[in-house]
């Protein structure tokens, strides 16, 4: 039990160490440019703080109901693939979808330009019962609203 | 290897006026976290990483997937704007550098 806990202590330092390291690097290049860049450091992240911190610097969100989610699936009748829908009423840069108990809280996230408009769509794997996060980054500031999803069948899917 | 894409666009039903773009790719979506329940070895996860879809030669939306996308991932953005004929072409890369892409017409 005590080289146990030893382990897990040394794994969340060498762990911490690396998140620190890839802010700083985060630092260096301001997020906007990197826009259309695949956002590696975000995914993988657990909790939803730690993936907004690598995913858009910052972790002030403010909850908006302009935010809304489409036919939302309550209870996911396979949790391998549970369906989101999400649509902004208001004029949107990215939006991410994120779920809070996932191994990694990372979902998927889109950058809209163009034509595009404040809607995302798409097919998430969920290991349990869990909030689901939509974010979105409109005009350099972040937004948010969530949804309980319940898995039962299916459970953890090992 | 080529993996089947398939591109619909449809009115969408929940934003007036606009044009919902589905892209479907037939890709595994492997976590990296399952286990071969034979030879009890992990399968190595193999996850689309960038999906862009493109109206008319311009990029609309560059999405970002990783291992929690489910198998065969659907992703639906919505444009407002699109005629019929318009040219949807979606194109990904995963995280072993295989690549695809796609092109459609909007209906």
């Amino acid at each position: 039990m005590n080289t146990m806990k030893r382990r897990t202590f040394l794994k969340g330092t060498v762990a911490s160490g690396v998140i620190v390291v890839a802010a700083g690097a985060g630092l260096l290049r301001p997020t906007e440019v990197l826009a259309s860049a695949y956002p590696k450091g975000a995914f993988g992240q657990k909790g939803v703080d730690a993936t907004l911190k690598k995913l858009f610097g910052t972790t002030s969100v403010t909850k908006s109901s302009k935010i809304k989610f489409i036919n939302p699936t309550i209870q996911a009748e396979n949790s391998k693939v549970v369906p989101v829908t999400v649509t902004v009423g208001m004029k949107a840069d990215s939006i991410a979808i994120l779920v809070a108990k996932n191994p990694g809280a990372m979902g998927a996230s889109v950058d809209l330009s163009g034509a595009a408009t404040g809607y995302f769509r798409t097919k998430l794997k969920m290991g349990k019962t869990s909030d689901v996060y939509a974010v979105v980054k409109s005009g350099g500031k972040l937004y948010s609203n969530k949804i309980k999803i319940k898995v039962t069948v299916g459970g953890c899917g090992g | 290897m080529a993996r089947a894409i398939i591109i619909k666009t449809r009115r969408n039903k929940s934003r007036a006026g606009e044009t919902e773009i589905l892209a479907l790719v037939n890709h595994p979506m492997e976590t990296g976290r399952r286990k071969n329940k034979k030879t009890k070895k992990l399968i190595p996860a193999h996850y689309i990483t960038k999906l862009n879809i493109e109206l008319n030669g311009k990029l609309v939306a560059s999405c970002n997937l990783g291992a929690a996308v489910s198998k065969r991932p659907l992703v639906g953005v919505s444009v407002a704007g699109a005629k019929s004929g318009d040219k949807v072409k979606v194109s990904w890369r995963d995280n072993k550098n295989e690549s695809g892409s796609s092109t459609g017409a909007v209906k």
